[in-house]
């Protein structure tokens, strides 16, 4: 075999690129996993995971120079000093924002499975029906009972703690033991579930975390310091769990610095032959060749790269004939919640940093309720107790504010939505061939909103969130309507939707781009509408069924 | 949820300023210590040292924020992480703070007692909290609110601050979720 020649190619290296290439290495595969970024080794690389808060120089705030640096990056929590290194530089990689669009990007080995938020949770049949009933979009080609398996199956590898809470808008799975919730987190709950009678549960979050044994992995040791990447390796990455297993097999070769700038397609075979890359370092432009291409640079970037393998017979992209490459992006709006005081609990208090809060699971437009609004959402937050940062009105300054400050205040309890966005043919992306990036790439331009499904949602979102908590008791509560804009959520999501018709979908139910079957989508971009639930999960369950599909087809000498 | 934490432990809530308030009108100069209000000299650290370790002193229990080197952390943050005009703000509030201190006492600050330096700053820190009252979004903030803001911060996220004002465990190793608490046992570092 020529060094450039392999069985399967892999674009992307995070949570679904590192599936993939798992999978199709496991299966005996030669596979090359192409990472546009650095190398980010583990444990080795992970250069502030040891270090105490007072090492950073700023304490991990940002500094003016990188609010400089990063134009996009600091409309939010990801600019910051701690990890830096790990988010994309918006200088070198700019897009264009024909309306607003938070992108925050990770462009490395590992890709944002180092920075993600390990929430873990199952779309059900109510979300992979909900187009089709409510005539929205394109049915989902596939239901519940078809993934469930692939759910099963990605979380025995990767790790899931979770509570088995019976719900069925949120099906159980193969979990690891629950995390504890704190004193005020099971009062709260148990005063929603009776003030609601039963319809409404809060419940702990369910998290890629290792909390019981699982093969060739440590327990976490509830540092809460995940993002640093973990040298105990106790959430789930693809440094952790996914890389590791690919190497394992003698199959994977990795190669940082690959910007993957087009898939090439042979018209003759209707097949892809392999993929061209730029080094990022050196500029020099090389072609890897495979029998199956998976792409998993995430949504957007997926779409960008099959944009950019424009030829004559698909002039607007690879995956373009059905018109729909580049609609229906999507995010979870977030920004919307309540908080409040909690009264008593002073004798009460935990141990340790949980990486992990309460979820409060979609309930709205479900069992009979019925909004001005379709779809739902679900609530993240958690009850904790007061550090120094808080006001202590009776100290001005001195030693007996010092004192106070040194024991924990009293209890907050806060809640936080995850809305659920339609998908919208209006929202969308495009190349734009007016301006490049540090390697004289077409950007991309992304020109996406909420709109009035979402806009009506958010009132519910923050005034049902307040009476929740002041059904259970919570003082002093205060709802805000925040920031809504899209890319915030950090859970891009569509514009390679799948579906079963190739006139209106860009892949079919198995992942496949109905223009070249031998390219598989399986990262966010597929997802054909976008359930409320934080969606990585179901990105590893999708691309391990997908990757099945891939290596039985190549057994029959169907791709 | 971690990332959606991160959001309130790297704010910090910044108060407000005062502008042409009388007790600076009718303040004598600064008279034997040269402090500059256009960049830190030790002088100013060792100032802004005092301070802090007058927002929080030593105790029996734990050292004060001079042991955190406060007077540097404070210069780090402002030279770095602040805008001009806090900058600004912050280094004539160094003048300002001594002026105010000469006008009620006749005296620098760094010449007060102990004793009078925590009545003064307490007076100091309630007309910021008055000003704040009624600051509305985007007027100048007070200089001794920053002062005060990053006396805290500095000092309970230092290493001094963090394992004897407060517990810091490295590594937890678990996680309970309820547990007994009894008043005195100090609060988890971060």
């Amino acid at each position: 075999m020529a060094d450039n020649v392999f069985d399967a190619i892999v674009i992307g290296s995070g949570i679904s690129g590192g599936w993939a290439a798992k999978e199709l290495c496991e299966k005996g595969l030669k596979t090359i996993m192409l990472e546009r970024g650095q190398n980010v080794e583990h444990v080795k690389d992970y250069h502030s995971a040891l270090k105490p808060p007072w090492a950073f120089e700023h304490r991990g705030t940002r500094t003016q120079k990188m609010i400089e640096d990063y134009p996009v990056l600091k409309r939010d929590y990801p600019l910051n000093e701690k990890n830096l290194e790990w988010w994309a530089s918006d200088k070198d990689c700019p897009y264009t924002e024909i309306k607003r669009f938070d992108w925050f990007r990770g462009y490395q080995v590992g890709g944002r499975s180092l920075l993600w938020g390990k929430q873990s949770y199952r779309l059900s049949d109510f979300d992979f029906e909900a187009n089709a009933k409510e005539g929205i979009a394109i049915d989902w080609p596939v239901r519940y009972k078809d993934i469930a398996p692939w759910y099963d199956y990605v979380e025995r590898f990767a790790g899931i703690s979770g509570n088995r809470d019976g719900l069925p808008q949120l099906p159980d799975g193969q979990f690891l033991p629950p995390m504890e919730m704190t004193c005020v987190e099971k009062d709260v709950a148990a005063r929603i579930k009776e003030h609601y009678k039963g319809q409404r549960h809060m419940i702990i979050g369910r998290a890629a975390h290792v909390t019981g044994p699982l093969a060739g992995r440590t327990l976490c040791q509830y540092r809460n310091k995940c993002s640093l990447g973990c040298p105990f390796g106790g959430y789930f990455s693809t440094q952790s769990s996914t890389l590791p297993a690919a190497m394992k097999t003698g199959n994977l070769t990795l190669r940082p610095w690959s910007i993957v700038t087009k898939i090439i397609y042979d018209k003759d075979t209707q097949r892809a032959t392999g993929v061209e890359i730029l080094d990022a370092q050196t500029n020099e432009t090389y072609e890897y060749k495979a029998k199956v291409v998976f792409l998993n640079a995430s949504t957007i970037n997926s779409t960008w790269i099959l944009m950019n393998s424009a030829t004559d017979v698909w002039p607007e992209g690879l995956g373009s004939s059905s018109g729909q490459l580049g609609h229906n992006l999507m995010d979870h709006h977030l920004g919307v919640g309540a908080g409040g005081d909690v009264e008593g609990y002073e004798d009460k208090y935990y141990y340790g940093r949980r990486p992990n809060g309460v979820y409060i699971p979609r309930y709205r437009n479900l069992f009979g309720d019925k909004r001005d609004y379709l779809r739902g959402f679900g609530y993240q937050g958690g009850a904790s107790r007061q550090g120094w940062q808080r006001n202590v009105a009776e100290y001005s300054i001195g030693a007996n504010l010092k004192e106070a400050l040194t024991e924990p205040g009293s209890w907050t309890m806060g809640i936080g939505g995850f809305g659920e966005m339609l998908p919208d043919y209006d929202n969308k992306i495009t190349l734009d061939k007016t301006k490049t990036d540090k390697w004289g790439l077409n950007v991309v331009a992304i020109d996406c909103e909420l709109k009035e499904n979402e806009l009506k949602m958010r009132q519910d979102m923050m005034n049902d969130a307040a009476e929740m908590l002041e059904a259970a008791g919570v003082k002093n509560v205060n709802k805000w309507d925040g920031d809504g804009t899209p890319g915030r959520g950090i859970h891009e999501m569509g514009t390679a939707r799948m579906g079963s018709d190739p006139k209106t979908s860009v892949l079919n139910k198995w992942n496949q781009v109905w223009d070249a079957p031998n390219v598989f989508v399986t990262d966010g971009s597929f997802m054909t509408s976008a359930g409320c639930q934080n969606p990585s999960l179901g990105y590893m369950a999708f691309t391990a069924r997908a990757v099945d599909h891939a290596v039985n087809e190549l057994k029959k000498m169907n791709l | 949820m971690t990332r959606r934490d991160a959001l309130s432990r790297v704010s910090l809530m910044l108060g407000g300023t005062i502008i042409g308030s009388e007790i600076f009108l009718y303040g004598c100069k600064p008279d034997t210590v040269q402090l500059s209000t256009v960049e830190f000299t030790p002088t100013n650290i060792a100032f802004l040292d005092e301070v802090g370790e007058t927002i929080l002193p030593t105790t029996a229990s734990s050292p004060g924020a001079k042991a955190a080197e406060i007077g540097e952390f404070m210069k780090v943050i402002v030279t770095d992480c602040y805008e001009k005009q806090d900058q600004e703000i912050f280094l004539e509030g160094i003048g300002k703070l001594n002026e105010a201190s000469n006008a009620k006492y006749s005296k620098d600050f760094m010449k007060l007692s102990a004793e009078e330096k925590t009545e003064f700053l307490t007076a100091l820190d309630q007309e910021a909290n008055e000003y704040n009252k009624t600051k509305e979004n985007g007027a100048p903030n007070h200089y001794f609110s920053m002062m005060k803001q990053l006396t805290l911060w500095g000092y309970f996220s230092s290493e001094v601050g963090a394992t004897q004002a407060l517990r810091y465990v490295e590594t937890p190793g678990r996680w309970e979720g309820c547990i007994p608490y009894e008043k005195g046992d100090k609060a988890w570092a971060i």
